[in-house]
């Protein structure tokens, strides 16, 4: 490890074990996750039942939905609590002493959170989903297998850049919480739309076909929606390298953008007296 | 060697104002407040600095443009050749700050597992990271508090703890921004001797922000007072005592009834029964003499001498000068 990242691999180590504490939050979690995922199953099923051509099959939206009920905390949904106190108490004037490059302290803050969480909820719900289904006989609805092994490579690089791309919008939203003071009007605007275009409120191949150009080429389809296709098979080969590209090409976007505004940020910061 | 030069600095905030009423927020209007006007002064390496002043005085901005936190409107500042909020980073790396009122430990983790992460953030080599631990665990009695989880800590605890935080990295300038502030006298007497010891045995130039008095009296040999953004005083103590306050207190135990006392070149300030505070002005009126002369004239118990206590001559001094809390 050399010396140049040795900070930030820290402030990743010490916040993803602080964050691996909260054990009870994820239980509860996990259950709403299931009870979740099992009504959108459900509504799914009817829903293909009665379509007679569908973008994508039904079990390819089965996998869809318990991905993401799995993966659902790596989602940027809501604003980092700890930087709001931080501003508000103050705090914040401690982040400015220490020796980093602030966004990127920042970031690795958020990448942390972004990966703490789902690798306490992930385990338990692929579990439950992918082999407890099948074995009490509910094999319609259970989460299959990547559907090969270049799916599977695929997946991985793509949750990897799932882990940047939601820490680029995570960062970006602690630089909004600290030049709105709050981290709940972040939270209310671009919480729902993260919801809705990441594909976890319904998959992003079921919107109308001249949405999809669009939905495609947003940044938030690359925190979900491009990652479970490719498990499935929905997304592969050219297509499939395409996705990721985009993914890479959101993180460099939202990361500029980030900076930028962190350094307009704290030149402002600085008129309200720290 | 001078290690801290400031020159002119000056520093507007400018505040949002809301007009009263249900249509205030229509008219929003901003005025700008000077935090800081032509503050200037220069510090050797090795001095402690006593920063007093009420609050809103512009002590707090000051240390947090000298951290390199704050960009001031205009001015110039150095702090080791480095200008501080040029090169924030490099010049962090080499500070060392406390903010009383702020926390920098994980309020979830053990003590030591912050300590563990400030020596990755500052890249602390392990060697020196052993060493500058050891010594400040001993310094300021840390052994059995390293284990146990900041928010268990009692507020005095913490303080230590804070200042052991901001210490890990060997900085040869220490800002401490009301290190005090709402700690016990136990605690209280820690943080000043661990302050002198680093201060006069390490050899750290310290800067101190303080509303408690007796901090400045026990550590600080140089003083500025600073008051709506301006330096009013620039010296030691018994300089700032003299030229306010400089009249001293003679406390008299009489063994005889006093009501007719009378002495010349003494104001009586207070009684109670036989026992009497009279004011003096030691440079009209010897201390000497004037116990001569009561003894001369009256039965005395027992005398002492005493100078006006510190917070009171600072509080004359910000009447004199009409300083308030904004």
């Amino acid at each position: 490890m050399t010396a140049a990242i040795r900070p930030y691999v820290a402030v990743v180590r010490a916040r993803f074990s602080v964050l691996l504490q909260y054990r009870a939050a994820a239980v509860a979690g996990f259950l709403t996750q299931c009870w979740w995922g099992g009504i959108k199953v459900m509504v799914l099923t009817a829903f293909f039942a009665a379509s007679s051509s569908t973008p994508m099959t039904l079990p390819q939206a089965i996998d869809y939905v318990w991905l993401g009920q799995a993966l659902f905390t790596m989602l940027p949904w809501s604003g980092d609590p700890d930087v709001a106190r931080m501003v508000r108490t103050g705090d914040v004037a401690y982040e400015r002493l220490r020796p980093l490059d602030t966004y990127a302290f920042w970031y690795s803050r958020a990448v942390a959170r972004r990966t703490a969480n789902p690798t306490l909820r992930a385990i338990p719900m692929l579990l439950t989903a992918g082999v407890l289904f099948r074995l009490i006989g509910w094999s319609a609805y259970a989460l299959r297998a990547p559907s090969g092994v270049e799916a599977a490579l695929l997946f991985a690089a793509s949750i990897a850049l799932v882990i940047g791309l939601s820490a680029a919008v995570s960062a970006l939203m602690d630089t909004l919480t600290v030049a709105t003071l709050s981290e709940r009007g972040v939270t209310l605007l671009i919480g729902p739309l993260i919801i809705v275009f990441s594909g976890s409120l319904v998959p992003l191949p079921l919107f109308p076909d001249w949405s999809q150009p669009i939905l495609r080429n947003q940044p938030f389809a690359g925190l979900m929606d491009t990652p479970f296709r490719i498990y499935s098979g929905h997304l592969a080969g050219r297509n499939a390298l395409l996705a990721l590209a985009r993914q890479v090409v959101w993180i460099v976007a939202l990361v500029m953008i980030g900076r930028a505004l962190m350094a307009r940020v704290m030149t402002r910061l600085q008129t309200q007296g720290g | 060697m001078t290690q801290i030069i400031v020159e002119d600095l000056t520093k507007e905030f400018r505040v949002a104002e809301r007009r009263e009423g249900a249509t205030g927020f229509l008219r929003r209007r901003s005025r700008f407040v000077h935090a800081l006007q032509s503050v200037s002064f220069s510090l050797r390496e090795g001095e402690l600095l006593g920063l007093i002043g009420p609050n809103g005085a512009g002590k707090s901005t000051t240390i947090k443009i000298l951290c390199g936190i704050l960009e001031p409107t205009s001015g110039r500042c150095e702090v080791g050749g480095v200008v501080p909020w040029k090169e924030r980073i490099r010049h962090v790396a080499r500070i060392g700050a406390v903010f009383g009122q702020r926390t920098q430990l994980w309020w979830d983790l053990p003590v030591a597992d912050s300590f563990v992460l400030l020596r990755d953030i500052y890249r602390v080599a392990p060697e020196d990271y052993r060493r500058n631990l050891d010594e400040l665990v001993a310094l300021l009695d840390l052994e059995r508090l390293l284990t146990t989880p900041v928010r268990q800590l009692s507020l005095g605890q913490r303080m230590r703890c804070e200042i052991a935080a901001s210490m890990l990295h060997g900085p040869r300038v220490l800002f401490l921004d009301e290190p005090t502030i709402g700690l016990d006298a136990v605690a209280k007497l820690a943080v000043r001797n661990f302050v002198r010891t680093l201060n006069r045995d390490r050899g750290v130039t310290v800067i101190l922000t303080t509303h408690d008095m007796h901090d400045v009296e026990a550590l600080a040999e140089r003083v500025i007072v600073i008051g709506n953004g301006r330096i009013l005083a620039d010296g030691t103590l018994t300089a700032l005592r003299r030229d306010v306050l400089g009249e001293r207190r003679l406390r008299v135990q009489f063994a005889e009834d006093v009501s007719d006392l009378d002495v010349p070149g003494a104001k009586i300030r207070q009684r109670s029964g036989r026992s009497v505070e009279l004011s003096f002005d030691p440079r009209e009126t010897p201390a000497h003499g004037l116990i001569a002369t009561i003894a001369a004239r009256y039965d005395v118990e027992d005398v002492h001498v005493d100078e006006p206590p510190i917070d009171e001559v600072v509080a004359q001094f910000y009447a004199r000068h009409a300083l308030e809390a904004r």
